[in-house]
C-alpha cells in the first residue's frame, strides 16, 4: 500500500509537471487581459517542435543531451505560434475567443500534417531512446521515505517547473512589470490613462504564455511518451486553464490546482499498474476537475473572479 | 447581405491560399490536391451522397452556434451537447422497443432534449451565478465526455466489442433506402433530411417568430431588451437551451443515421468545433449556414481523396479550415475593402 502511494505520488508529480508550465502560461496571459483559450494549441505545437528536434539531435550524436535544446525548442515553438493569437486579438482586434480556437486548430491540423511530411508519411515522430529527461535525484532529499523517490528523484523539467512557479509569483506580484502586466488585464484603460503601452505588454503576456505551454508540450514528450502523434496533447491545455482559474489566476494557485488535477492522470496511470486499483471509476476521477471548476465559478465552492479587462480587446482611438 | 457573402468568400480563398503554400512547402502540387478535392467528391452519385452525410451534423452544430450567437452568446459547447445528444439517442434506439417511426422520432426527440439540457446549464451559470459561457461550456464539453463514455461503460456497453455500445434497433435508425439508392447505397439518410429542416426551423424562428425577437434583441442590447419587457436571464437560458437541442440533433443523425451505435471516444466529436466556423462563416444566417456547411462537409469527406490521389496528408484540410476561421475573425479588415459597414456599437 505505501509502495503503491510512493509510485502514484510519482506518477502524479510527472503528469502534472505539463499542467504547471501550461497553467502558468495561462496566469500570464489571462491577467495581461488575453483569454488563454489556445494553451492546448501551444502545448501541441511545443510537444511537436520538441519531439522532431530531439530526433535531430540524437541522429546527430547529442545522446542524452538533445533533451535540453529539444525542451527550450518546444517553448520556442509554442511562442512562435501564440505571436499569431497576440497579432489577431491585440493588433487586429479580433474575438479572442474565435482566434484561440483558430490556433488550436492551426496547432492540430500544421503539427500532424509536418509530422507526416518529415517522416515520410508515418502519423508519428520516431520513438526517442536517448535524447529523453532522465531522473535526478537531489541528495539527501531523495532518501526521505516514500516522498524522496516520488518527488526528489524526478524530472528536471519537474524542478523547473517548481522554480518557474516561484520565478512567476515574485515577477508578477513583486516588480512593476508585473503590477504593469496585472494593470494591463484588470483595467486597461486606466493602465493606458497611466501611460502604460497595454498592447505591448499584452503582447509580452501572450508570449511569455506561449513559450512555458510550449515547455509543458515538450515535457510531455521527454517525461512520457518519447513521441509525438495525434494523441500526444489531447486535453492537457483544457485542464491546465482549468487548473488556472481553480488556482485563481495567481501561479501558486495555478500550480497547487495542477498537482491536484494530476492525479486524474496520475490514477488513470495507475489503474493500469496495479490491479486492486481497477474498481475505481474512471470516467468519474476524469470528469472530476471539470466539474470541480465549474462549482468554482459558480460560487459554490469558494469564490474565482478572472481579470475584469479579459477577453476586451483595447483600443487605443476607444475613450 | 451581398458585400458580406463577398467577405466570406474572400476570407475562403485566402484560407484555401494559406492551405496551398503548406503544400506548396511539404513538396505537394496544390492544384492536383485541390482537384482531388473538390472535384472527385462529384464523380459519383456515391461520393455526393457520403459528402452530404459529412455535411449533416455541421449544418446542425452550425445552426447550434449561430442561434447562440445571435442571443449574443459563444455556444463553445455544441461538441458536448453533440456527444450526449449521441448517448441519448443510442439509449432509446437500444433500451426501447417501439414501432418503426415513432422510435426513431423518441430518440431524436430525446437527443435533442439531452443536448438542450447540457446547453441550457451553460445558460443557467451564465445568467444566475455570473459564469462567462465560454469557459462553462469548455468545462461541460469534457464534463459530457467523460458522463456518456461513462454511461455506455455503465448501461450500453456490447461485452463483446468493449469499446462501443450495442447496436441500435432497426426501427430507430435515420436509414432511408430511397436516398441511399439514389447515391449509389451512401450512407445517407433522413438524418439529411432533418438538418435541412432544422434549417428551415431556425430560419422561421430567428426571423419571424416572437422569440427569436426576443432573443436577437437581447443578442443586439440586453439593455434595451430588459426594458422592453425581454427577461435577460430567460433568453439566456433559452438560446443556450435551443442551441444545444440542435447540436443533440447532430448526435443522433450521426448515432441513428450513420454508425447505428455510440463508440467510447477519447476525444470531443470535431463536428462540434466545426459548427463554430460553420457558424460564422455562414454569417449566422441559414442560407450561409447551408453553404458553410456544405463547403466544410467537402472539405472533410474530400480530403480523403486528396490523400489518395495526390499524396497530401489529411491534416492539409484542418490548417484550411483554421486559416478560413481567421481570416473570418479579422474580417473588418478587409470588410473595410468592400465597403460593408457596421452598426456603430
Amino acid at each position: 500500500m505505501i509502495e503503491a502511494l510512493g509510485q502514484f505520488l510519482a506518477i502524479t508529480t510527472v503528469y502534472a509537471t505539463p499542467l504547471i508550465w501550461a497553467s502558468l502560461g495561462g496566469v500570464f496571459s489571462e491577467r495581461s487581459g488575453v483569454i488563454g483559450l489556445a494553451l492546448e494549441g501551444y502545448m501541441i505545437f511545443g510537444a511537436f517542435a520538441a519531439a522532431s528536434s530531439a530526433v535531430v539531435l540524437e541522429a546527430s550524436g547529442w545522446g542524452a543531451w538533445g533533451a535540453w535544446p529539444a525542451f527550450f525548442l518546444g517553448g520556442l515553438a509554442g511562442m512562435l505560434l501564440s505571436l499569431l493569437h497576440a497579432y489577431a486579438s491585440i493588433t487586429l482586434r479580433a474575438d479572442q475567443v474565435v482566434s484561440g480556437f483558430v490556433v488550436n486548430f492551426l496547432a492540430f491540423g500544421l503539427s500532424v500534417y509536418l509530422v507526416k511530411v518529415f517522416f515520410h508519411g508515418a502519423g508519428q515522430t520516431d520513438t526517442l531512446r536517448h535524447a529523453v529527461f532522465g531522473r535526478w535525484g537531489i541528495p539527501l532529499l531523495e532518501r526521505i521515505p516514500v516522498l524522496g523517490p516520488s518527488v526528489f528523484a524526478t524530472y528536471p523539467s519537474t524542478y523547473l517547473a517548481f522554480l518557474a512557479v516561484l520565478g512567476a509569483y515574485l515577477l508578477l506580484w513583486h516588480t512593476p512589470f508585473g503590477l504593469h502586466l496585472r494593470a494591463a488585464g484588470e483595467s486597461a484603460g486606466a493602465a493606458a490613462t497611466a501611460g502604460l503601452p497595454v498592447q505591448r505588454i499584452r503582447y509580452i503576456g501572450v508570449l511569455v504564455s506561449g513559450f512555458l505551454a510550449g515547455l509543458g508540450g515538450a515535457t510531455v514528450v521527454l517525461t512520457t511518451t518519447g513521441n509525438f502523434s495525434h494523441a500526444t496533447i489531447s486535453g492537457q491545455g483544457f485542464i491546465a486553464l482549468a487548473a488556472m482559474i481553480f488556482g485563481k489566476w495567481h501561479p501558486v494557485g495555478a500550480f497547487l490546482a495542477s498537482l491536484f488535477f494530476g492525479i486524474g492522470t496520475g490514477l488513470k496511470n495507475l489503474i493500469q499498474l496495479t490491479p486492486w486499483a481497477r474498481d475505481i471509476p474512471l470516467d468519474a476521477i476524469l470528469l472530476f476537475p471539470y466539474v470541480l471548476t465549474l462549482l468554482v465559478l459558480a460560487g459554490f465552492v469558494g469564490r474565482a473572479e478572472a481579470p475584469r479587462s479579459l477577453g476586451q480587446a483595447y483600443d487605443p482611438e476607444v475613450r | 447581405m451581398v458585400r458580406e457573402f463577398f467577405v466570406s468568400l474572400i476570407a475562403l480563398f485566402l484560407g484555401l491560399l494559406v492551405g496551398a503554400a503548406v503544400m506548396l512547402f511539404g513538396g505537394y502540387n496544390p492544384l492536383e490536391a485541390y482537384r482531388a478535392l473538390f472535384w472527385s467528391v462529384l464523380t459519383s452519385p456515391y461520393q455526393l451522397g457520403e459528402m452530404l452525410r459529412e455535411s449533416t451534423p455541421l449544418l446542425l452544430t452550425g445552426i447550434s452556434v449561430a442561434l447562440a450567437y445571435r442571443a449574443g452568446l459563444f455556444n463553445i459547447g455544441a461538441a458536448g451537447q453533440m456527444y450526449l445528444g449521441g448517448v441519448a439517442a443510442a439509449w432509446v434506439g437500444i433500451a426501447w422497443e417501439l414501432p418503426p417511426v415513432l422510435h426513431a422520432g423518441l430518440a431524436v426527440t430525446t437527443a435533442a432534449l439531452a443536448g438542450a439540457l447540457w446547453g441550457a446549464l451553460a445558460g443557467y451559470l451564465k445568467a444566475w451565478r455570473g459564469v462567462h459561457e465560454v469557459i462553462s461550456t469548455i468545462m461541460l464539453n469534457w464534463t459530457a465526455l467523460y458522463l456518456g463514455n461513462g454511461l455506455i461503460r455503465a448501461y450500453l456497453l456490447d461485452p463483446n466489442q468493449r469499446q462501443r455500445s450495442h447496436f441500435v434497433a432497426a426501427s430507430a435508425t435515420l436509414d432511408s433506402p430511397t436516398l441511399a439508392s439514389l447515391f449509389g447505397q451512401a450512407r445517407l439518410g433522413y438524418g439529411f433530411v432533418l438538418a435541412l429542416l432544422a434549417l428551415v426551423v431556425y430560419a422561421v424562428l430567428l426571423e419571424w417568430h416572437t422569440l427569436g425577437f426576443a432573443l436577437r434583441a437581447s443578442g443586439l442590447s440586453p439593455g434595451a431588451a430588459r426594458y422592453a419587457g425581454i427577461p435577460p436571464g430567460r433568453s439566456i437560458v433559452l438560446a443556450m437551451g435551443l442551441a444545444g437541442a440542435f447540436a443533440g440533433v447532430a448526435g443522433a443523425t450521426e448515432v441513428l443515421g450513420v454508425f447505428h451505435y455510440m463508440g467510447i471516444a477519447a476525444a470531443l466529436p470535431n463536428a462540434g468545433f466545426d459548427g463554430i466556423a460553420v457558424a460564422l462563416l455562414g454569417g449566422n444566417t441559414a442560407p450561409g449556414i447551408l453553404l458553410a456547411g456544405l463547403f466544410f462537409g467537402l472539405l472533410n469527406y474530400g480530403a480523403g481523396s486528396m490523400q489518395f490521389v495526390a499524396g497530401v496528408p489529411l491534416e492539409a484540410v484542418r490548417i484550411v479550415v483554421a486559416a478560413v476561421l481567421f481570416f473570418v475573425a479579422v474580417r473588418y479588415v478587409f470588410e473595410r475593402w468592400v465597403g460593408v459597414r457596421r452598426p456603430a456599437e
